[in-house]
């Protein structure tokens, strides 16, 4: 998929860095120069370290006087060629749910970094948390797709935050790195890769802005400024802009290519870890940081012979479907240990069936321990 | 000169949106006619507007680019666009409900950055597009869907607003005197900053026929009249809703 290779702009080898850092240069290192945002616990180091690093980049930064405010003008950023990000945390996320819409059903590439914090509302601003899984897929209203990656590491942080931008670039949709505080405020050692490689969004000079002969097709994307008369509406257009806010078929027609652009890549798009499941008799299914936990768990189970195994999901967002049906095949049950009240579980539930999963929640603020996932195996098996 | 401005617009336009006896469709002509003087390169130029009938004046009928964003959102998408590309002349046209209302924040802090954008509030007093709900611009006592013994509140001043806040160049016109709305319009591009144009504009549909001005023509005189034209506002008087006063806002 990548269609270009770049150089890493800083230190590569030996770095001892945050997420929040991590993110934001993986940011620099994917090509983003425009960052707005507007501050907010637990991501605001990486608005800092924007701030810091952009001006020196030939980039743009700018703090806005609130979270709608600075997803707007990332829009209005990328418009003009230029990648752009803001990260925020789940009150921002709210806040930002319009302007999601917006980039959606406009097909504008914007890359949003949620470092999730203990919802609902102001919750606990400085606990972890890993609630707005639905929040970022299903806030705005309508139908619509966006890509969303779960990091377990501070590495990943840096990985897939490149990959949020080349999946939002391809695709021209917003993509969301999906992290939790833990992950975000976690400091571990890091060897970056000194080189990148990117995807930047297709333009044909002339070719509609916003539609394809292919009912699943990604358009191609001029600039403000390239002479193309552009026309962004959030009304429903046709493929050179024009709003058609009273036909039926033009509507129907854009809605379900916005969603089928992106759900007919679902195999390109979906990463995941496999951990022992070859003769798993129990598989946990887990993301982000309580991945962590889980893979400690699932190797104490084993030292125990209990077969278990683990399935990490790295893309949250567009859920692959088809993965746990290859896996349900086996008829194994599902553990699935997460920061919220089942919002992945529910998912997992909806393709293998209610009684095969196992929900294992909490929302008290604080990570979930290896000892609490062990002790859920343990009564599964 | 009413042929020579066919360039600045989109052929597959048929024809004007806006209501008959509108002032947006005078505005949209106006605008252009400021940029005709300046001969400005509309390839060079972005357009970006909110939600409503005022955000219609450049999309899709202005042959450049054009944003037409959320509601209350321009100037935000704007300042993002502008900071992104700042060879682009970013000019945002939108309403007042838009503008001063969901969009108030927005309209200060930009003024407050006093970064390099125009900003034309198409004020017509009322919501329009929705069926002529009260607006924080809306006269005291005016009669509105919303407001049907009368407004009980004050209409913001947006221009003291919008020079309080910081904004380098401020000025109120309207329809009625189109040549003078030019010329502010004119200036407001020119400035290196931040500039702010009030652009009163009558809407008989919504406004007028709650209002005793039954038809266009009575909403023009009346808005004539009531209009009373210097070379500059002190900036320290609020508005005045029965003798609005036109000009720029003086610096003092």
């Amino acid at each position: 998929m990548p269609q270009n290779t770049v150089t890493h702009p800083f230190e590569t080898r030996g770095r001892y860095l945050s997420g929040n850092e991590a993110a934001a240069e993986g940011a620099l290192a994917a090509g983003c120069r425009f960052y707005a945002g507007y501050p907010i616990t637990p991501s605001s180091e990486i608005m800092e370290a924007m701030a810091r690093d952009l001006p020196e980049m030939d980039g743009a930064f700018i703090q806005m006087e609130d979270e709608i405010a600075s997803i707007s003008a990332v829009i209005g950023a990328s418009w003009t060629g230029t990648k752009a990000m803001t990260a925020t945390s789940g009150p921002g996320i709210s806040l930002m749910q319009e302007c999601l819409g917006y980039a959606a059903f406009t097909e504008t590439p914007i890359v949003v970094v949620d470092i999730q914090r203990a919802g609902p509302c102001t919750g606990q601003a400085t606990k972890t948390g890993g609630g707005d899984i639905m929040a970022v897929k299903y806030g705005s209203h309508g139908d619509y797709q966006v890509v969303a990656f779960s990091p377990w590491s501070v590495q990943e942080m840096f990985t897939l935050t490149v990959e949020a931008f080349n999946w939002s670039e391809r695709l021209r949709v917003p993509a969301f790195l999906l992290a939790e505080e833990a992950i975000g405020h976690l400091r571990e050692r890091v060897d970056l890769p000194a080189e990148i490689e990117i995807y930047d969004r297709d333009y044909t000079p002339g070719e509609p802005p916003f539609g394809t002969e292919a009912d699943d097709g990604v358009p191609s994307m001029p600039r403000f400024g390239d002479g193309e008369n552009l026309l962004v509406t959030g009304s429903t257009h046709n493929e050179r802009g024009f709003r058609k806010v009273e036909d039926p078929q033009v509507h129907d027609k854009l809605v379900r290519r916005l969603n089928r652009k992106v759900l007919a890549r679902v195999k390109d798009v979906c990463q995941h870890e496999s951990f022992h499941l070859e003769d798993a008799e129990l598989i946990v299914v887990a993301y982000g940081f309580t991945a962590r936990s889980a893979l400690r768990a699932v190797t104490l189970a084993r030292a125990q012979g209990l077969k278990t195994g683990l399935l990490r999901l790295i893309t949250i967002w567009p859920f692959d479907r088809d993965l746990f049906g290859g896996l349900s095949k086996k008829n194994v049950p599902f553990l699935v240990p997460e920061m919220n009240l089942g919002q992945v579980a529910e998912l997992v539930k909806a393709v293998v069936g209610q009684d095969r999963v196992t929900s294992l929640t909490q929302v008290n603020g604080t990570t979930i321990t290896p000892a609490k996932i062990l002790a859920a195996i343990e009564e599964a098996v | 000169m009413a042929r020579a401005l066919e360039k600045y617009l989109r052929k597959e336009v048929a024809g004007t949106p806006f209501c008959p006896g509108c002032g947006h469709g005078i505005l949209l002509g106006l605008i252009l006619r400021a940029i005709e003087g300046l001969k400005l390169d509309m390839q060079e130029m972005l357009f970006v507007s909110g939600i409503g009938c005022a955000a219609w004046i450049p999309s899709p009928n202005f042959k450049a680019d054009t944003l037409h964003t959320l509601h209350g959102r321009a100037v935000a998408f704007a300042t993002g666009a502008k900071l992104a590309n700042p060879k682009l002349k970013v000019m945002v046209i939108s309403g007042d409900g838009d503008l001063a209302s969901i969009g108030g924040n927005h309209l200060i802090h930009a003024a407050r950055r006093n970064i390099d954008l125009t900003v034309i509030c198409a004020n017509n007093m009322i919501y329009g597009m929705t069926g002529g709900q009260a607006a924080p611009t809306t006269p005291k006592d005016s009669k509105t869907a919303t407001t049907i013994q009368g407004n009980p509140y004050p209409p913001f001043d947006l221009c003291r607003l919008v020079k309080a806040a910081g904004a380098d160049y401020v000025a109120r016109g309207a329809v009625v005197r189109p040549y003078d709305l030019i010329e502010y319009i004119s200036r407001a591009v020119e400035t290196p900053s931040f500039s702010f144009v009030e652009a009163l504009s009558p809407c008989p549909t919504q406004y007028g026929r709650r209002n005793q001005q039954d038809t266009a023509a009575e909403m023009f005189d009346h808005l004539g009249r009531a209009c009373t034209s210097g070379t500059k506002i002190d900036a320290s008087q609020p508005i005045d809703i029965e003798s609005v006063r036109l000009g720029e806002l003086d610096d003092r």
